[in-house]
C-alpha cells in the first residue's frame, strides 16, 4: 500500500472536502469534518510507526513513479528516522490546530480549516520527497496556505505580514532553484536526490550551491539576519497560524540543511560550517537579548523560537554525532513547546484580545489551571531539565564543548537568558496584583483547551523524561548523513 | 506551376477558414438583432473544425507544400490547434461583454477568424514573404478589432498607435527581408538559410538585415525597448479584444521567432548574434515589465507590463539556442496563453453593462462575493507568478533550466530576481481577492458555457501544474520534429 501517498493525500483531500461545504452558513459541518480530516491523517500515519524498522538504514516506505518524463523528474517518496519524526509531529500538530480554532475563527470557517489540512499534506510531501524538484514544489505550494491564513485571519497589521513572509521565503527559494537546476545539470539530468549526493562538485560550485541553499533555508530556519519576518508574521496571524508557523514550518528549514546541504555539498559545508556557527551563536545571544526586552508575548516567543532555532543550526553544523541527534530533537521540541505557548496566548487572546504583557497581571488568581500549564510549557522553553526543552539543548552544548569551548560558552548563555525572558514574563503575566477588572473577571480553561493543552503537556514530559525512543530511531540516519558529511565530493 | 492535390491537402485547414470567414460575413447580413448567435456559433464551428482537421491531418514530419511557400510540420500543428482553441475561448468569452457593448456582431467574428487565419499563415510560413503576409494579415485584423468599437476614444486612440507603431514594425521587418534577400537571393526559408550556411552570403549585409528582423520581432513580441504600444494598447481596446491581443498572438509570434531567427538565421555565426541581441532585449523586458507593473492601477495596463516580463522569460529560452530551449519557450508561450486567458476572462466575468471592472479596486473582497471565482483567479495569479504547484512554476523551470543548461547561470539568476518582484504585484491582486473587504457588491452573472470554460480555465492552471509532463513531452516533440 502506498502509505506516504496518503499520508500526503489523505490531508489534502480531506481539505478540499472542507472547502466544498462553502459558506459560514454550515460552520458546524466544517469544522467536524476538518476534524475527522485531521485524524484520519493522523491515522494514515500509524502504518508509519507500527511499520518502521528502527535499526535499517536507508529510506523506507519507498515509492518511484516517473513524474515528469522530460527532465526525468520523478514522484519518488520514503522516509528515514528524520522524516518520520517531523511527519509524526506534523500530524499531530494538525489536529490541535484544528481544535484551537474550533470556536475563535467564527468566519470563513471552511476556508480557515481547508488551509491548515491542505499545508499539512504539502508539509508531509517536503518530509517524504526523495526527488529535488519534488521536494521544491511541495516546499513552495505551503507557502500558499500559509500566506492566506495571515493575511485573511490575522491582526491589523495582517497584510503587510503575509506579504513580507511571503517575498521573503520567495527569494530563498528562487536562488535555490537556480543552484538546483545547475546541480541538475552537474548530475547529468537527474533530480533525485541519491543521484545528487554522488554528484562530484568542484570547491568553487560547491560554495555557490551551500549558499544559494543557506539562502533558502536560513531564511524558512530563521536564522539572523534574515529572520525579520518571522515575528512580524507571528503577531499578525491566528493562533493556529503561529502553531503551525512555529511547530511545523520552522523546521522545513532545518530539515533541508539536513537533507540537502550537508550530503550534496559536504566540503562547502565543512570550509563555511563557521560562517552558520556564527550566526547561530548570534541568533543566540543576540536575539535571546532582543526577547527580553519585548512588550507583547508573541513576539517574544517569536524571538524566542529565532534562538531556539539557532541551536538547531548550531547542532547540525559541529558534525559531531551528539550535536546533530540534539539539533533534531531541539526542532521536534521546540514544535511542542513553542506551539504550546502559543496556544496559551491564545487562550488569554481569546478572552482579552491584547497580547501585550503589559495589560495582564495576577492571572493565576483567576486562572490556575491554565497557570499551571503555562508554568510547564515556560520552564521547557527555557530548558528545564525532565522537560523536552532540555534535552536537545543539553546534547548541543555538550558536542559544542568537544569542538570548542567558546562556542559551547556562548551557546549556553541560552540557559541564562532563555530562563529570564521566558520566566519574566510568565512572573509579569501570572503573578502580582490583578491588573484590571478584565483580569478579573477571567474564566479558567473550558475542556477543549484543556485537551489541547494537556496533550502538549504530556509529550513535553514524556520527551523529556524518556527521550531514548526518539534518540533510537534518530540513531541510524544520523550516523549515515555524518558519513555522507564525511565524505569529500572534490573531483 | 501546378498544385498537386497534396497542396491542397496542407492548407485545408486555412482553406477551410477562410471559406467560413466568407460565408460568415455574407449569412450576418441576413440576420436580424436577436440572431446574432448564429454567427457565433459558426465561428466556433469553424475554429473547433479547423482544429480538428490539423489534428486529424497531422503528420510526423515535415511536408512543404505550394511551391515551398508552405509546410506543415508538428511545430505548426501544434501551434495552430493552439491558435484555434485559444481564439474559440476568446469568442466565448467575449459573448457577455460583446453584447452589453454592440460588438457582438459579424464583423467581430469575422476579425478573429482572419487574425486566427494570418496566425496560422504565419505558423506554417516556409518564405518569407508568406510569413510576411500572415503578420499583416493578422495585424491588420487587430487594428480594425482595436477600433471596433467607434465611440470609445481610448480604443480609437489605442487602434491609431497600434497601426502607427505596427506599421512602422513592419515596415522595419520588410526593410530587414529585403537586406536578407539581397544578401542571398532567396526568400524560401530552407534555401535562405542553406545559401548562408554555404557561406556565400555577405555578411556585412546580413548582419544588418538580422538587426532589423531582431528590431521587428521585439515589436511584435512587445519586449522593451520595443514595447511602448502595450500598455497603452491593452488599456485602451475592448477587454475582449486586449484578451485576444494578450494570448493567440504571442503563440504566433513565438513561431515568428522560430522560423526567423532560428530556421532561416540559424547558423552559429548568426545566432550568437542575435543571442546577444536577445539576451538584452529579455533582461530588459524583466526588468521594466516586472517594475512598471507594481506602479499600475488599472488591471488591464498591469497585465500588459507582465505581459512584457513574460515576453522576457520567453525570450530566455530562445536565447539558450538549442532544441531544449526551444521547447521550453514554446512551453511558455502556451502556458502563458492559456493562464492570460483566464485572467482577462475573469475582467469579463465582473464587467457589466457600462462597467469594465478594468481597476484593481474592481477586484476587492472578491472571496466575499464569490469564493469560486476568486480561489480561480487565485490559481491564475499563482501561476503567472510562477508558484508552485502552479502551472506558471513548470514554465518558469523550463526556460530557466534552459537557460542554466546554455552556461548562462547569471541570467537565471537574474531571471529569478525579477521573477520575485513580479510576485509582489501578483499577491497584490491575491491581497485585494482575499484580505480586502468588497466594495462593489453587484451579482456575478454570466451565461453557463462562461462559467463553465472559466472553470476549466482556472482549474487547468492547477491540474496541468500537478501533471506537466505531457504537455512539456508534447512542445518538445513538437520542436524536434521541426528541427
Amino acid at each position: 500500500m502506498p502509505i506516504l501517498t496518503l499520508v500526503i493525500w489523505v490531508p489534502i483531500f480531506a481539505g478540499l472536502a472542507v472547502l466544498a461545504t462553502g459558506s459560514d452558513r454550515n460552520a458546524g459541518t466544517a469544522r467536524w469534518l476538518a476534524l475527522a480530516g485531521a485524524l484520519a491523517g493522523l491515522l494514515a500515519c500509524v502504518p508509519l510507526v507500527t511499520g518502521f524498522h528502527v535499526a535499517a538504514s536507508g529510506m523506507q516506505f519507498a515509492e518511484k513513479a516517473l513524474w515528469i518524463e522530460r527532465y526525468r523528474v520523478h514522484y519518488h517518496l520514503g522516509i528515514d528516522g528524520i522524516s518520520l519524526l517531523l511527519i509524526l509531529l506534523n500530524a499531530f500538530t494538525t489536529v490541535l490546530v484544528v481544535i484551537a480554532g474550533w470556536k475563535v475563527i467564527e468566519q470563513r470557517v471552511a476556508q480557515y480549516m481547508a488551509a491548515f489540512l491542505v499545508m499539512s499534506g504539502l508539509m508531509n510531501g517536503v518530509f517524504a520527497a526523495r526527488d529535488a524538484l519534488l521536494f521544491f514544489v511541495f516546499f513552495e505550494a505551503t507557502l500558499i496556505p500559509l500566506f492566506l491564513v495571515i493575511g485573511v485571519w490575522g491582526g491589523p497589521n495582517r497584510v503587510y505580514a503575509a506579504i513580507k513572509f511571503f517575498l521573503y521565503t520567495l527569494i530563498g527559494s528562487l536562488l535555490m532553484l537556480v543552484a538546483l537546476l545547475y546541480l541538475y545539470n552537474a548530475a547529468g539530468g537527474s533530480f533525485d536526490l541519491e543521484d545528487l549526493y554522488r554528484t562530484p562538485l568542484s570547491m568553487a560550485a560547491q560554495t555557490a550551491v551551500f549558499l544559494a541553499f543557506l539562502a533558502a533555508f536560513a531564511v524558512k530556519v530563521p536564522m539572523w539576519p534574515v529572520h525579520t519576518w518571522l515575528p512580524d508574521a507571528h503577531v499578525e496571524a491566528p493562533t493556529g497560524g503561529s502553531v503551525v508557523l512555529a511547530a511545523i514550518a520552522l523546521k522545513l528549514g532545518g530539515y533541508g540543511l539536513l537533507r540537502f546541504s550537508l550530503p550534496i555539498v559536504p566540503d562547502a559545508s565543512h570550509a563555511l560550517s563557521g560562517l552558520v556557527i556564527g550566526l547561530s551563536l548570534v541568533a543566540v545571544v543576540y536575539i535571546g537579548l532582543v526577547a527580553l526586552v519585548q512588550a507583547d508575548m508573541k513576539k517574544l516567543i517569536a524571538y524566542s523560537s529565532i534562538a531556539h532555532m539557532g541551536f538547531v543550526t548550531l547542532g547540525v553544523f559541529l558534525f559531531d554525532r551528539l550535536g546533530m541527534q540534539g539539533a533534531i530533537l531541539q526542532m521536534i521540541s521546540h514544535g511542542f513547546v513553542s506551539g504550546a505557548l502559543f496556544l496559551c496566548v491564545g487562550v488569554l487572546y481569546d478572552r482579552l484580545h491584547s497580547r501585550q504583557i503589559a495589560d495582564y497581571g495576577g492571572v493565576v488568581n483567576r486562572m490556575p489551571v491554565f497557570a499551571a500549564f503555562f508554568m510547564l510549557f515556560a520552564m521547557a522553553n527555557a530548558g528545564l531539565p525532565g522537560t523536552s526543552g532540555f534535552v536537545g539543548e543539553f546534547m548541543v552544548v555538550l558536542a559544542a564543548v568537544k569542538v570548542n569551548f567558546w562556542v559551547a560558552a556562548l551557546a549556553a548563555t541560552t540557559l541564562i537568558f532563555g530562563a529570564a525572558y521566558t520566566l519574566w514574563m510568565y512572573k509579569r503575566v501570572i503573578f502580582g496584583a490583578v491588573a484590571s477588572p478584565a483580569v478579573a473577571g477571567l474564566q479558567d480553561l473550558e475542556p477543549r483547551e484543556w485537551l489541547l493543552l494537556g496533550l502538549l503537556a504530556a509529550l513535553t514530559l514524556f520527551m523529556g523524561l524518556y527521550p531514548a525512543p526518539f534518540n533510537a530511531v534518530l540513531e541510524a540516519p544520523v550516523s549515515e548523513l555524518l558519513a555522507q558529511a564525511a565524505r569529500s565530493k572534490l573531483p | 506551376m501546378t498544385l498537386s492535390a497534396a497542396d491542397y491537402l496542407a492548407v485545408w485547414p486555412e482553406i477551410l477558414v477562410l471559406v467560413m470567414v466568407c460565408v460568415i460575413l455574407v449569412v450576418d447580413l441576413f440576420l436580424r438583432e436577436s440572431q446574432r448567435v448564429i454567427g457565433y456559433a459558426l465561428a466556433l464551428a469553424t475554429l473547433a473544425a479547423a482544429a480538428g482537421l490539423i489534428a486529424l491531418s497531422s503528420m510526423p514530419g515535415r511536408v512543404v507544400a505550394l511551391n515551398g511557400m508552405f509546410v506543415d510540420d508538428p511545430l505548426a500543428d501544434a501551434l495552430k490547434i493552439a491558435v484555434c482553441l485559444v481564439a474559440g475561448v476568446v469568442v466565448v468569452y467575449s459573448r457577455g461583454y460583446a453584447t452589453a457593448r454592440g460588438l457582438f456582431k459579424g464583423e467581430f467574428f469575422c476579425l478573429v477568424l482572419f487574425a486566427a487565419l494570418g496566425m496560422m499563415v504565419m505558423i506554417s510560413a516556409n518564405h518569407l514573404l508568406m510569413l510576411y503576409l500572415g503578420l499583416e494579415l493578422l495585424s491588420l485584423s487587430l487594428y480594425a478589432l482595436v477600433a471596433l468599437q467607434r465611440d470609445s476614444r481610448d480604443a480609437t486612440e489605442a487602434a491609431m498607435k497600434y497601426f502607427v507603431l505596427g506599421a512602422l514594425a513592419s515596415g522595419l521587418l520588410l526593410y530587414g527581408m529585403s537586406m536578407i534577400y539581397g544578401a542571398t537571393g532567396q526568400l524560401e526559408i530552407p534555401k535562405v538559410a542553406a545559401t548562408i550556411a554555404e557561406g556565400r552570403a555577405n555578411s556585412t549585409i546580413l548582419m544588418f538585415g538580422l538587426v532589423f528582423l531582431v528590431a521587428g520581432v521585439g515589436f511584435k513580441l512587445g519586449a522593451v525597448p520595443f514595447h511602448m504600444w502595450v500598455p497603452d494598447v491593452y488599456q485602451g481596446a475592448p477587454t475582449a479584444v486586449t484578451m485576444f491581443i494578450g494570448t493567440a498572438p504571442k503563440l504566433a509570434a513565438f513561431a515568428f521567432v522560430m522560423r526567423l531567427l532560428v530556421e532561416t538565421l540559424g547558423a552559429p555565426a548568426l545566432v550568437a548574434e542575435w543571442r546577444q541581441m536577445l539576451t538584452l532585449l529579455a533582461v530588459a523586458s524583466l526588468a521594466v515589465g516586472n517594475v512598471a507593473a507594481i506602479a499600475q492601477t488599472n488591471l488591464k495596463r498591469m497585465l500588459a507590463y507582465s505581459t512584457i516580463s513574460h515576453m522576457g522569460f520567453l525570450l530566455l529560452g530562445v536565447i539558450a539556442a538549442r532544441p531544449d530551449g526551444y521547447g521550453a519557450a514554446m512551453f511558455y508561450a502556451m502556458v502563458y496563453a492559456m493562464t492570460g486567458l483566464g485572467a482577462f476572462g475573469m475582467i469579463l466575468l465582473l464587467a457589466r453593462d457600462g462597467f469594465e471592472a478594468d481597476r484593481l479596486e474592481d477586484f476587492k473582497g472578491l472571496n466575499r462575493r464569490s469564493p469560486w471565482y476568486a480561489f480561480l483567479m487565485l490559481l491564475l495569479m499563482f501561476s503567472m507568478a510562477g508558484v508552485p504547484p502552479t502551472v506558471g512554476f513548470y514554465a518558469k523551470l523550463a526556460v530557466i533550466e534552459a537557460v542554466v543548461q546554455a552556461g548562462q547561470v547569471w541570467l537565471a539568476i537574474v531571471a529569478v530576481l525579477m521573477s520575485l518582484i513580479g510576485a509582489f504585484y501578483y499577491l497584490r491582486m491575491v491581497k485585494l481577492m482575499y484580505f480586502d473587504e468588497p466594495s462593489d457588491t453587484a451579482p456575478i452573472s454570466a451565461d453557463m458555457g462562461v462559467r463553465v470554460l472559466l472553470s476549466i480555465n482556472g482549474l487547468a492552471a492547477l491540474a496541468v501544474g500537478l501533471l506537466p509532463g505531457w504537455l512539456m513531452a508534447l512542445c518538445q516533440k513538437a520542436i524536434q520534429g521541426s528541427l
